[in-house]
């Protein structure tokens, strides 16, 4: 759970886009309204049904000038707008929501609506195939492979904020069950939506001439995301989703990894899904020294494991998968180990799907402490979970070096180092290492019968940590045993950690504290998910 | 409308703004959430709360007994050691909190004591009585004033799990209940499920 080894995942059968797509293919899809004038500007409406249960998302399109386009969460306006609606919205919800989100955080949505997002153009992308398609022509497939999709969203929320609905309203429909899939269908429409608003613009420029997107270029666009600081201390702060997500990766690793034959089939597969990544790999563009040192490492660690494959495993081999695994422990870095893991993954349906439905988390349940249980109790929790926390010496400048704060302007986390910006007395709670330890220096001084109750009575201050220590105690993997406030802190590994997860790829870090990535790219277009396979996120790059 | 969600984090942290520990701060959140979900006024008495010690912030408890004193006490501070506590203050029976501010902020922690221990809690101050029912909803009587900005005396009581009728009532529904069933004839008897057999074999 060091956060170097967290900051090297990749996206894997597992990974939230692709079980949407798993679990909604054999819903209905359909573009219900599409009303943008000439130049795209406008609202639209599209929507996934099946039974009684509809889910739409609306779309707004508005003029804005290059100076108001902006990646970073401060902007205030954006070229388009959404929102995902619970069911069908009426003249009345699309005249409400009109009003209200575009301008997304000083805007209020209510509990009919599930997710809010925005997004900017990728401007050089979405002009060139406006003027090449208005010309009869298709766009260039180089320049659309450097960019990777239309538009890009800035920031997609759910789960209560600004007025959409509280989990606890819907987390009972079994569709949603896998963690994210409502904002993982918003983003998934909204890629429909950038095609459809591509093609309408070039064909209202130039009406006799225009030609629509070619579906295998449409295929190998998907929807950019910037993202900052705002997610990392998510991870921190949902400590049993944390663990569901890591325990259901090493469920399925070790199951795999206990299969004794691997037949043809699967190994072939597992070859055939790594021939066709390496396309994804080759066109994995960054500026960012940090990862292309780390591509490079993955690329040079690929190149050893082919030869490795092809030479030393066969299926006549018993347990070949934990020798497979076992090799990459010792002979690649993180980036390889853990790209070898996830395509691990990829010939077992029948290991990968039940673990799906048990990444998501009532967290709620595990808030209360166990505050009758004896200070003794604590002390072994914390040797036991937190040994090489305790360890840290927190008097040094560097361990102790930042400190994490909500900005005022955005209400957004930021992290800033403690000895050079002021603010540092209103400290968000995410020192957690440097928190245990003071828990841990408390607890040895303590009468050891007494009770945590008697313990919290005088110790109010460590209460937060006294609460995560117990939640770590039942869940192995719900803490990052790091210390996220060290002078070495990479704040971007904690954001892959989570965009892995999502299905993201393409990481491009701008800085160290935020990064570009691509999703959903090579996934089938909305009218192709019915007949679409799951391996989509190989598809070759053209 | 707020969601609960927004009505927690913003509750937390206004409670951290006025002085109390993120431990602490994030059993507010929860509490003022939890209020807000049972119909009662948690956002209004938390900020008239915070609101009014902003300037002396309240005294800590020390310990819960059966009487509990103070020329006032701090609704928070005694909801969460009496979270903390419950599995011991249940022999007692009977707690007594006086000069107690803003009251109705220290249901939501006996509520929950409630769920914890898995039985009902009864609190009366004024001439208010409040039933904390395992934390699936609060059931009041006389809360006429949505904010109480300080009690004399509350009283809570630990309820014993007893029916709440009476055994000729459940007979008589029993009874009645009955007349679902159907008559077993020698016929049915002897076609069904273990017929014929002995339980010796």
């Amino acid at each position: 759970m060091k956060l170097s080894r967290l900051g090297s995942f990749h996206q894997s059968k597992l990974s939230f886009l692709r079980s949407f797509i798993r679990e909604f293919k054999d819903w209905d899809y359909k573009r219900n309204l599409f009303d943008l004038n000439e130049k795209g500007y406008g609202t639209a409406v599209y929507s996934f049904s099946k039974n009684h249960r509809n889910y739409s998302l609306i779309c707004f399109a508005q003029h804005i000038n290059p100076n108001e386009r902006s990646d970073r969460v401060i902007a205030t306006k954006w070229d388009a707008a959404f929102v995902l609606h619970d069911g069908i919205p009426t003249k009345k919800d699309i005249k409400r929501l009109k009003e209200n989100v575009p301008k997304q955080e000083v805007g209020r949505v209510s509990c009919k609506e599930l997710t809010l997002s925005r997004a900017n153009k990728s401007v050089r992308a979405f002009d060139h195939v406006v003027t090449s398609l208005s010309s009869g022509k298709q766009p260039d497939k180089k320049l659309l492979n450097k960019v990777g999709y239309l538009y890009r969203t800035t920031a997609v929320y759910g789960s209560g904020k600004f007025g959409l609905a509280d989990r606890f309203r819907i987390k009972d429909r079994k569709e949603i069950y896998g963690p994210f899939r409502l904002e993982m269908m918003l983003v998934y429409l909204v890629r429909q939506f950038t095609f459809d608003q591509v093609n309408h613009i070039a064909k209202s420029k130039n009406p006799g001439k225009a030609i629509e997107l070619d579906p295998n270029i449409a295929r190998n666009l998907g929807i950019g995301n910037s993202t900052g600081l705002g997610m990392a201390p998510f991870i921190v702060n949902h400590p049993t989703l944390l663990h569901n997500w890591i325990y259901c990766r090493e469920k399925a690793l070790k199951e795999i990894r206990s299969l004794e034959e691997v037949d043809t089939n699967e190994l072939n597969f597992f070859k055939d899904c790594l021939v066709r990544s390496k396309a994804s790999i080759n066109s994995w563009l960054t500026d960012s020294k940090y990862q292309n040192d780390k591509i490079n490492s993955l690329k040079n660690g690929l190149i050893k494991f082919d030869k490795f494959l092809k030479n030393e495993c066969s299926v006549k081999q018993k347990y070949l998968w934990n020798k497979i695994y076992m090799w990459t422990e010792k002979n690649l870095e993180d980036e390889g180990i853990e790209y070898i893991v996830s395509m691990m993954m990829e010939p077992y349906d029948d290991i990968i799907d039940p673990l799906v439905n048990k990444m998501s988390s009532e967290e709620e349940k595990y808030f209360t402490i166990p505050a009758h249980k004896k200070v003794s109790n604590l002390k072994k929790v914390l040797e036991n979970n937190y040994k090489s926390i305790i360890e840290i010496d927190f008097n040094a400048k560097d361990n102790n070096s930042n400190f994490w704060f909500i900005s005022k302007n955005k209400e957004e986390p930021r992290v800033a180092c403690r000895y050079e910006e002021h603010g540092a007395k209103l400290e968000q709670p995410l020192a957690i290492a440097r928190d245990i330890k003071k828990l841990y220096e408390k607890i040895i001084k303590e009468k050891q019968t007494d009770t945590i109750a008697e313990f919290l009575l005088k110790n109010d201050e460590v209460r937060h940590v006294v609460r995560r220590a117990f939640i770590v105690d039942q869940f192995p993997y719900s803490e990052i045993q790091d210390n996220t406030i060290g002078a070495s802190l990479v704040p971007i590994d904690m954001l892959r950690l989570k965009l892995s997860f999502f299905g993201a790829v393409k990481f491009d870090p701008r800085s160290d504290k935020w990064l570009r990535i691509n999703m959903y790219q090579g996934a089938p277009l909305s009218h192709e998910m019915k007949t679409s396979n799951d391996t989509w996120v190989y598809n070759v790059i053209n | 409308m707020q969601s609960l969600s927004e009505i927690d984090t913003t509750s937390k942290r206004a409670s951290k703004a006025a002085g109390f520990s993120w431990g602490i701060a994030e059993e507010i959140g929860k509490a003022i959430r939890s209020l807000e979900l049972f119909g009662l006024p948690g956002i209004k008495n938390l900020n008239l709360y915070l609101n009014k010690i902003e300037k002396k912030h309240p005294k800590k408890v020390n310990k819960i007994d059966k009487e509990n004193k103070n020329k006032e006490l701090c609704p928070i501070y005694c909801g969460v050691a009496f979270l903390d506590q419950c599995k011991k203050l249940e022999i007692l029976k009977n707690i007594k909190f006086y000069n107690v501010n803003y009251p109705i902020l220290i249901l939501p922690f006996i509520s929950k004591a409630s769920e914890i221990l898995g039985k009902k809690i009864l609190i009366k101050f004024n001439n208010s009585s409040l039933l904390m029912n395992f934390n699936k909803s609060i059931l009041s009587q006389n809360l006429e004033k949505q904010v109480i900005d300080l009690v004399e005396e509350i009283s809570i009581e630990f309820l014993e799990n007893n029916n709440s009728f009476s055994e000729q009532e459940w007979k008589k529904l029993y009874k009645l209940s009955e007349k679902t069933f159907v008559d077993e004839t020698d016929s049915l008897k002897a076609k069904g499920a273990g017929a014929g057999l002995t339980d010796n074999d």
